[in-house]
């Protein structure tokens, strides 16, 4: 693990990791609508992503990432999982989430800079669109010769748009070696499994063709994360992917693995079946 | 108001960068494999390592645009109008006018005076999508030195901006210093008689309608409207009570273009008389410019038409 400046996290990851998951069904539900399956996918490597390896300070954010790390997220509805981070990070009041998707709040159903909500550098939900703009940062930053590094998040279902691969065929050929890319691969997209709707093939091989670094890691497993982060940080002239087989609904029995659970809300009963799985380890905001 | 040679405003677009380059170390520039038709090989070879080649991937260009707009760069795309605005519009809409990023967008060969390539090339709807995105600014200028004016006061102008401009060698007639204002309309002639709003390659066409319109005793004002968005409602609607009608120039579609803009601005504060030089529904086709002008009425002898409707 690299120096983490500032952040000064008391509790262990795997408690913070625990709250998300709650705060994800809790919002989710409290809001009648979002989508609670990839953002529990995604909940482990995210949040060790952010708790050990992003240099970033909470407190210190700054749009235009300037002397820090900069992090986007393409694939905008699992807002609920971002939202709960950030929240539980510092980068805003953790009381704030029970405002999600709500008038007049800055936790918008996708992400957005028009309320100036710390943690977001541009607008995401429209697929597609958040491995070009974090490419364009990565060359900024190499302009600018600061060596701090750029992460975005994207999902399996979301590599079907067609922007996704000029923009992976744009940062391998701009040698974007400051550049990490995270597909949440949880093979389940809003209609069924991904490769009932339309399978991706060999997205590992895909990805290698493109000129990127490929690496593949399960995502549930925090050690295992470690790692893959750990060896994003090596010097290197490609971009590199990290591809994170993960489960759908991931830490819920009932919508593991489902696609029905992408962006369907649990009604109170689930909700409370959902949470008793789920330990309150930081406190419920 | 005299011709001193004709020029293309994609050429202007080209000076404007260049200058910008020496200026600004924080303007970059990105161009989809039309380096050359949008006059950037100056910048290109003068500034390396603020050029981005991004292929033929206009998608991925405003995305990355975007991304180094977030970091304070000020990024200049650009591409071909038509794939400015149809082929991008989703990621204009969110990654870089909800995103609030400081993009400009270079939109060349717009309109039927890209001539011959016919009508996938030929945009006439783009100010109509360039004008609809929220925090969207959207200039059209006039001839090669507004286009060089244009393109230097959009690097200093905060938010996106549509800097639409084309392919034909045009007369070049606005003062080389300006002044040049966006969201300032240029008075170019006085008049008392009848008010002519003209934007982009209609602006010589209204002056030389405004010449003869002069000879039959008609005393026109004709205004350049190089900014559509903010449009300067003061100016127009000083003009219209002026004059009490009104005629509108453009090259472009009638759906969304500066005539109905300008309808809507007079329909709200001060209705008058009106006509509009515009094209119909449909597309264009291939020809030269001046066949396309002709044919399509965006011309001289339209303009006067149109006037003489009004008398």
């Amino acid at each position: 693990m690299k120096d983490n400046m500032n952040k000064k996290i008391p509790y262990p990851v795997s408690d913070i990791i625990a709250q998300i998951r709650r705060d994800i069904i809790r919002m989710v539900t409290a809001a009648k609508s979002g989508h609670p399956g990839g953002s529990l996918s995604s909940a482990d490597f995210m949040t060790v992503l952010f708790a050990e390896f992003l240099e970033q300070d909470p407190q210190q954010w700054k749009r235009n990432g300037k002397d820090m790390d900069m992090f986007f997220l393409s694939i905008g509805h699992v807002s609920p999982l971002f939202y709960s981070l950030l929240a539980r990070m510092g980068y805003f009041p953790v009381q704030e989430l029970a405002s999600f998707r709500k008038f007049g709040s800055r936790l918008q159903g996708h992400p957005c800079v028009e309320y100036g909500l710390p943690g977001v550098h541009v607008a995401s939900g429209s697929l597609g669109q958040g491995l070009s703009a974090a490419s364009g940062a990565a060359l900024s930053k190499r302009l600018a010769g600061d060596d701090h590094k750029v992460y975005v998040l994207m999902g399996d279902g979301e590599s079907e748009e067609g922007q996704v691969w000029e923009a992976a065929l744009f940062a391998a050929h701009h040698n974007a070696g400051n550049l990490t890319a995270i597909t949440d691969w949880n093979r389940q997209q809003i209609d069924g499994p991904v490769n009932v709707i339309a399978g991706l093939g060999d997205l590992v091989a895909k990805w290698e063709a493109f000129g990127w670094m490929v690496l593949e890691c399960d995502g549930h497993n925090l050690n295992a994360i470690r790692d893959a982060f750990r060896e994003s940080l090596k010097p290197r002239s490609k971009p590199m992917m990290i591809l994170m087989h993960t489960n759908m609904g991931q830490g819920v029995d009932f919508m593991t693995g489902s696609h029905a659970w992408h962006g369907k809300a649990p009604s109170a009963e689930q909700e409370a079946l959902a949470l008793s799985q789920l330990p309150e380890t930081l406190g419920d905001y | 108001m005299t011709n001193t040679g004709n020029k293309d405003t994609r050429s202007g677009f080209g000076a404007g960068l260049y200058e910008l380059g020496s200026r600004n170390p924080s303007v970059v520039a990105l161009c989809a494999d039309l380096t050359g038709s949008l006059k950037m090989e100056a910048f290109a070879e003068a500034f390396p390592q603020r050029f981005f080649q991004c292929g033929i991937a206009e998608a991925n260009m405003m995305g990355v645009a975007a991304g180094m707009a977030v970091t304070g760069l000020i990024p200049f795309v650009g591409t071909f109008a038509e794939f400015a605005t149809g082929r991008v519009y989703d990621q204009l809409r969110q990654s870089v006018c909800y995103s609030q990023t400081n993009v400009k967008i270079a939109a060349s060969h717009a309109g039927v005076t890209l001539g011959e390539d016919g009508a996938t090339h030929q945009t006439m709807e783009d100010l109509a999508l360039a004008r609809a995105l929220p925090h969207m600014t959207v200039i059209n200028p006039c001839d090669y030195n507004q286009t060089r004016l244009a393109t230097i006061a959009a690097a200093s102008w905060e938010g996106p901006v549509y800097l639409r401009f084309g392919r034909p060698s045009v007369p070049n007639f606005s003062p080389a210093d300006g002044p040049f204002e966006i969201g300032k309309a240029w008075i170019i002639q006085p008049g008392e008689d009848v008010t002519i709003l003209a934007t982009g390659h209609l602006v010589w066409e209204a002056l030389e309608a405004v010449r003869v319109l002069a000879q039959k005793g008609i005393r026109a004002e004709l205004i350049n409207i190089h900014t559509l968005k903010p449009l300067d409602e003061q100016a127009i609607l000083a003009s219209a009570r002026k004059t009490g009608a009104v005629v509108t120039a453009e090259e472009h579609l009638l759906a969304g273009g500066l005539g109905e803009l300008v309808s809507g601005l007079l329909a709200r504060h001060y209705p008058v008389p009106m006509r509009m030089v515009a094209m119909g529904d449909g597309f264009g086709q291939s020809g030269t410019p001046r066949e396309l002008m002709d044919n399509y009425g965006l011309n001289t002898a339209g303009i006067i038409e149109k006037v003489c409707e009004l008398r």
